[in-house]
């Protein structure tokens, strides 16, 4: 098991490819089997199993406190996972862990956003991160409508829906091959949520793989080709959208 | 079935441990014996170079149990499978060390306030050692950050390699600066000892009596520890079951 | 930041002259005054610092954007030492002045590098010790707790070399020196230990 902070090189700016999965390539983009993930003591996921595959758009649907969140997060390596098996994107979770995280793009409940920071700041953090150009950059903005005004000023005054969207400008200039997307429609107006969708479509044909947790079954069922239903930490039921 | 295991009729006590046992309240009281009645007394401390049979073991002791945390924790670290012995061996020696790290200054201030009138002194030596009191019970705090086993054990893992920084420094202070604290009078670097047959031979037996009663300590504790760990994984079996069962229910 | 956390430390410099006023007390504690009043601002520094990454999970979004935790940590560190050592020049300021200090220009040379070397070490625990302690609910409290002990060896060190620069109780100025190279030393192990240390202790 390496140690991420022991031993590893400091890289400035992450460069996307820097190891390969050690288990051979599998189709799926993500699967697990009878994933448990605590936190705590508090089994978030209790047992989770699914199979998603490369380029599919995935709904995930449930109550409130069912473990959406904690999916998404287990998918992001974000969290351990401490008894089962899971596989994203090739890589195995209980030993790659880090290695996934370059190539996932996570928009979780908030916006992971610098407050005092302007928008125009922000995406070129972000961005420099991950190696994208001005003009990704300033594409990105524009689509999420974000104009000059409301890149200039910090975050911190922007409302809600405005900051989703610099989050949202962000997840598109990272170009990942997995999207979590957490309630990505929320404090959006339709416009936005438009434009959202969208984005997803194209991703999707691009071959990105994406999962969103959403309570929209309206709007994200058009968008998907699959629905998954967490109930108690546990996937309950997998089924067509409509 | 090795010294860590557990043995189902006693939770935590085995041969092993009841044999150190004995030898440990066998030893302390010759120690005790030797200590108070059989040496002889200092040319210039008289009778309170006695504190010396109690407060110089478990400043030893103390060292001894951050060392072994350190070591633990690396075992436990970059071994390959990463077993959670070696996390719970480190909780148990930091805890031990820090209750042997106490005892080691209560009685150190008592002998100073004895032989040079003063409770305390900033010297360096004496202080680095209070931080590192202090340290490790930082150590046990990040230890009780909750979380999985895991996670604990990776944790406490990196802060015991930081906290064992500091041991070089507290040696070297007494070499390095200036201080009140008794230079290495047992052994100066070049090997020397400078004190008579008697006394030598009750401080290094006291040494080995602290060193039994520390591995006593610490293997009793480090058996609890593995229980109550087993105990928490047995509840999250029941945890589970009863998250599942959330979604049985609708 | 600077219009709260300044006039904290301007505050606490001015307390302690109305707890110690007597008799040339002030002039002999002062380095030791300094660098409490450091001490204890830095604590709500690095607390402000790591919140600006806790405001919106930032420190969430810098792991899953597979920045290497070493870089993160140095930033920190950098970013913190920065704020330290402006600080420090507020209250040697303040110190020259409200507590009636007279310093030489060896003296000062003495106190500039002493400051480097102990901001360094101060900044890398706090850097260390602020993720761990921002990287869940519920765990402020654990701040003071680790970073006090980890830095009273630099603040021992930067009292006494200060003490050195400032002539303080007639100390010459050569005693500073040792101590500004166990400053030095603990600087280095401490920036590097956090470069280590740090993924390991944030991360999940």
């Amino acid at each position: 098991m390496s140690e991420p902070g022991l031993g590893s090189v400091v890289r400035m700016g992450a460069s996307a490819q820097d190891t390969s999965p050690t288990a051979g390539a599998r189709d799926f983009a993500v699967q697990l089997r009878n994933a448990v993930v605590l936190l705590g003591a508090f089994p978030a996921l209790a047992g989770a199993s699914l199979c998603v595959e490369r380029g599919e758009i995935v709904l995930l649907k449930g109550a409130n406190g069912a473990g959406k969140t904690t999916l998404l997060r287990l998918c992001a390596g974000l969290v351990p996972l401490s008894r089962g098996e899971a596989f994203v994107l090739g890589y195995d979770l209980t030993t790659e862990r880090q290695n996934i995280r370059p190539h996932v793009g996570l928009l979780g409940h908030s916006n992971g956003l610098y407050l005092e920071l302007s928008a125009a700041e922000n995406l070129q953090f972000w961005g420099s991160v991950v190696g994208a150009s001005k003009d990704e950059i300033a594409s990105a903005a524009t689509r999420m409508g974000l104009g000059p005004r409301l890149l200039s000023i910090p975050v911190a005054q922007m409302s809600a829906g405005q900051r989703r969207r610099t989050a949202l400008a962000i997840l598109v200039v990272r170009r990942a091959s997995l999207w979590l997307l957490d309630e990505p429609h929320a404090g959006l107006d339709a416009v936005g949520r438009d434009e959202i969708d969208a984005i997803l479509r194209e991703a999707s044909k691009a071959g990105a793989t994406i999962i969103v947790a959403s309570h929209e079954l309206e709007r994200a069922g058009l968008l998907a080709s699959r629905t998954i239903e967490v109930i108690g930490g546990a996937v309950v039921e997998i089924g067509s959208p409509s | 079935m090795n010294i860590f295991s557990l043995n189902s009729k006693s939770p935590t006590g085995t041969r092993t441990t009841r044999a150190l046992g004995v030898v440990a309240i066998l030893g302390m009281t010759l120690l005790g014996v030797l200590g108070i009645f059989l040496t002889g007394e200092d040319v210039v401390q008289g009778s309170t170079v006695r504190m010396m049979y109690m407060h110089v073991p478990t400043a030893w002791v103390a060292y001894l149990a951050f060392i072994v945390t350190a070591v633990a924790s690396g075992a436990y670290m970059w071994g390959k499978q990463h077993s959670l012995t070696f996390d719970r061996v480190a909780g148990a020696s930091a805890e031990v060390g820090v209750i042997f790290m106490a005892m080691s200054l209560v009685t150190g201030s008592l002998w100073g306030r004895l032989t040079w009138g003063t409770y305390w002194q900033w010297d360096p030596r004496l202080t680095t050692t209070v931080f590192l009191l202090v340290t490790y019970i930082g150590y046990l705090a990040v230890r009780g950050l909750g979380g999985t086993p895991q996670q604990r054990a990776k944790r406490s893992g990196v802060m015991a390699l930081l906290a064992v920084l500091e041991i070089p420094l507290v040696h070297f202070s007494v070499v390095l600066w200036r201080s009140l604290h008794q230079k290495a009078s047992v052994l100066r670097p070049n090997g020397d000892v400078t004190m008579d047959g008697l006394m030598l031979f009750t401080l290094m037996f006291g040494l080995v009596v602290f060193t039994i009663t520390f591995a006593w300590m610490v293997l009793h504790r480090q058996r609890v520890l593995t229980l109550i760990d087993a105990f928490n994984a047995s509840g999250i079996d029941a945890a589970v079951s009863e998250r599942r069962k959330e979604g049985q229910v609708s | 930041m600077t219009n709260q956390v300044l006039p904290f430390a301007g505050i606490v410099m001015v307390l302690f002259a109305f707890a110690l006023d007597s008799d040339g007390i002030l002039q002999r504690v002062a380095p030791g005054l300094v660098w409490l009043a450091l001490l204890f601002s830095s604590i709500i520094i690095v607390q402000r610092s790591f919140a600006v990454e806790a405001a919106d999970d930032a420190l969430d979004a810098l792991k899953v954007a597979g920045l290497s935790p070493a870089a993160v940590f140095l930033g920190k560190a950098v970013a913190l030492m920065a704020q330290l050592l402006v600080f420090e020049v507020v209250l040697i300021v303040l110190a020259l002045i409200l507590y009636q200090v007279n310093i030489s220009w060896a003296g000062f040379v003495l106190l500039v590098t002493l400051s480097i070397f102990a901001t360094a070490g101060l900044a890398a625990m706090g850097a260390l010790y602020g993720g761990l302690s921002t990287a869940g609910k519920g765990r402020e409290t654990l701040l003071p707790l680790l970073l006090l002990p980890a830095v009273a060896p630099v603040l021992i060190g930067a009292t006494r070399a200060t003490e050195a620069a400032f002539g303080s109780a007639g100390t010459p100025l050569h005693e500073g020196w040792p101590w500004v190279g166990l400053l030095g030393v603990f600087g280095v192990l401490f920036l590097f230990g956090g470069t280590l240390a740090f993924g390991a202790l944030t991360d999940d």
